[in-house]
């Protein structure tokens, strides 16, 4: 029963990372990048592979997210400099990953983990594996919102939000658009693979087809964290409320599991969970705001998307 | 934030609830990663064998379907661990490296599994030495390209169709072009990611071909009505890894069947159940691999021969 709550929190902690990363494309530069599917992929190989070969999993975490970055940097070229657009500029890196990701792996499509030491081992002895990753999971996720908190505040991430905004306003004051499209993809698939490369370690095994709807989970992340946690409220509480936003999905498919639906339902249940999440609060704005002044009403409906 | 507190907590008695509901029979958990014949047709041999031996009754079969998603694994290998299930049946290999990856204590058996050593799920075949083992779907290959040319006396290419993405697969092709070359045969190949590259990956082998090879590969399996359709026309004999994609279309095959490995793997569980370590227990392998079927329809319909030593054989699936 824990256990099960557990392993949804632990693996809506490593999918929150692919939240941010999508976050930052998505809302912050305002491009929806399907790189992820295969970013997030070539992650969780680069770190297997690493593994494997006998690097410490510490450094191949960081390998996957700097697999990851390279990822994005594909499609950056791709969208900025070859102008193919946005989203067939994702799906063309998406589809390229795919032979790049079993080449990585050797020309096989699956890698595995389960007799090597991961990033978790060292507690793995200690405590049950799920809050293991919790914990390890945790210090990452607070590390990464840290991070992207603080570089969102500076001078470069100000002008990357401007760039998301009003990009021929963010021009008009001498701020380089090109150079931070580039930079958002490359960060935000940057933290995509690194989500990647601790889900390889955390399943024990790396497929080439792991990454099949991410772009899909990691979106309805998006939104049900926006829409149940963050209506107002400044930029961290936009970044935690991702985390407790992928937290939440994992909950709602743990439930749908739980509750002994037959196998071939779970999609459906799945959607109409998440449909009665999002629309839960909309419901309820509309009861209290009978209560209070329309204006506040129309203000909260424009934030639900 | 008391909307979160208040969120969780009836998340939280939900899945009590549901979790407060166990009897005493012993559980075994099923978890399987995506829906298609062959792979239900292990867990019904699986059920069958089970049956046979009066113990269907007696245990309760938590069963699920990752409807291909590799998180809900996970997930699945989360609730068997919490609800503490006394034996999980894993079907295909991702599922058994995602439950092999949460526990070392629950036996777990694998089915439709082509190499447990080379996904990292026991020390060896003989000796798994851990809580996995189970039966593996290694298909003849090198007998089916035989009989190939056994059908199909005059073919000199090879035709040779499967996803790159599935480890099984890619092992089957590299075995069936050894085999192919040393009959001193040629071999053209032609790959898929996934069901809708099917037809066209089909027609553009099948000009360059005189038969076809498909190993057990999970994407084709699940297409076989479309290599079918493009076979028929271009009047193509093809030679499939398993019986179910005879039934769904291809002309033969020579090897196992996917409910006869489940029930293997019925009678490995009741073994276990029975208290036997699954670490002295060795992976089985198809104990009906000899057998030969043609779907006598499908060699109507491309006006293929079918030569008289293998006329028992037939089968046809509609009727």
């Amino acid at each position: 029963m824990s256990s099960i709550l557990l392993g949804a929190a632990a693996l809506g902690l490593i999918w929150s990372i692919t939240t941010l990363g999508v976050f930052m494309t998505y809302r912050v530069l305002d491009i929806a990048d399907l790189t992820v599917e295969g970013s997030i992929v070539f992650g969780a190989v680069t770190a297997a592979v690493a593994i494997q070969a006998g690097i410490h999993p510490v450094w191949a975490t960081l390998l996957a997210f700097l697999a990851g970055m390279t990822a994005g940097l594909g499609t950056a070229f791709l969208h900025i400099a070859m102008k193919i657009p946005s989203l067939l500029a994702g799906i063309l890196s998406m589809i390229a990953l795919y032979s790049i990701n079993i080449r990585v792996m050797g020309g096989s499509s699956n890698v595995s983990l389960l007799r090597l030491s991961t990033v978790f081992s060292g507690l793995t002895e200690k405590m049950p594996k799920n809050t293991a990753v919790i914990l390890v999971g945790g210090l990452v996720v607070i590390l990464v919102v840290g991070l992207l908190y603080w570089f969102l505040g500076t001078e470069i991430g100000s002008a990357l939000r401007a760039t998301g905004f009003n990009a021929q306003m963010a021009r008009a004051q001498g701020i380089n658009t090109r150079l931070m499209t580039l930079m958002g993809y490359v960060l935000a698939n940057g933290l995509v693979g690194l989500s990647g490369g601790l889900l390889s370690q955390y399943m024990g095994f790396a497929d080439v087809q792991m990454g099949t709807g991410s772009i899909v989970i990691a979106l309805a992340s998006l939104i049900v964290g926006e829409v149940i946690f963050a209506r107002k409220g400044g930029l961290l509480l936009s970044l935690f409320s991702m985390v407790l936003g992928s937290v939440v999905y994992r909950f709602i498919i743990a439930m749908v599991f739980e509750a002994g639906m037959p196998a071939s339902d779970l999609k459906l249940f799945t959607a109409i969970t998440v449909a009665l999440a999002l629309w839960l609060p909309h419901v309820k704005t509309k009861w209290s705001g009978r209560r209070k002044n329309n204006a506040t009403t129309e203000g909260r409906c424009e934030s639900v998307e | 934030m008391r909307k979160v507190i208040l969120a969780i907590l009836i998340l939280s008695l939900v899945l009590a609830g549901v979790a407060c509901s166990k009897n005493d029979k012993p559980v075994i958990g099923i978890v399987q990663i995506a829906e298609h014949v062959a792979l239900d047709q292990s867990y019904e041999g699986f059920c069958k064998a089970l049956e046979d031996n009066q113990m269907l009754d007696k245990v309760e079969l938590d069963f699920h379907n990752a409807q291909g998603d590799m998180n809900n694994l996970s997930t699945i290998a989360d609730r068997f661990v919490s609800k503490k299930v006394d034996m999980i049946l894993a079907i295909a290999t991702d599922s058994a490296q995602a439950v092999a990856g949460k526990t070392k204590d629950i036996p777990i058996l694998g089915t439709a599994i082509t190499s447990y050593t080379v996904a990292g799920l026991v020390d060896s075949d003989e000796a798994p030495g851990g809580n996995v083992t189970g039966t593996s779907d290694m298909n003849p290959v090198s007998a089916q390209v035989a009989l190939i040319q056994d059908l199909v006396p005059t073919v000199g290419v090879i035709g040779l169709i499967y996803n790159s993405g599935e480890d099984n697969s890619v092992l089957q092709i590299r075995m069936a072009k050894e085999a192919i070359e040393a009959l001193g045969l040629t071999w053209q190949e032609v790959t898929v990611t996934n069901t809708n590259d099917v037809t066209q990956a089909v027609q553009s082998i099948v000009t360059k071909c005189d038969a076809l090879y498909i190993p057990t590969d999970n994407t084709l399996a699940a297409a076989m009505a479309q290599v079918y359709s493009v076979t028929l026309e271009s009047k193509t004999p093809t030679v499939c890894g398993a019986d179910t994609m005879v039934y769904d279309g291809g002309l033969a095959t020579m090897g196992i069947s996917y409910y006869d490995l489940g029930y293997q793997t019925g009678l490995m569980a009741l073994k276990v159940l029975a208290g036997e370590s699954t670490a002295t227990m060795p992976i089985e392998y198809a104990s009906s691999s000899d057998l030969v079927t043609i779907n006598g329809q499908v060699a109507e319909e491309i006006g293929f021969v079918v030569p008289e030593n293998y006329v028992d054989s037939v089968i046809y699936p509609e009727a």
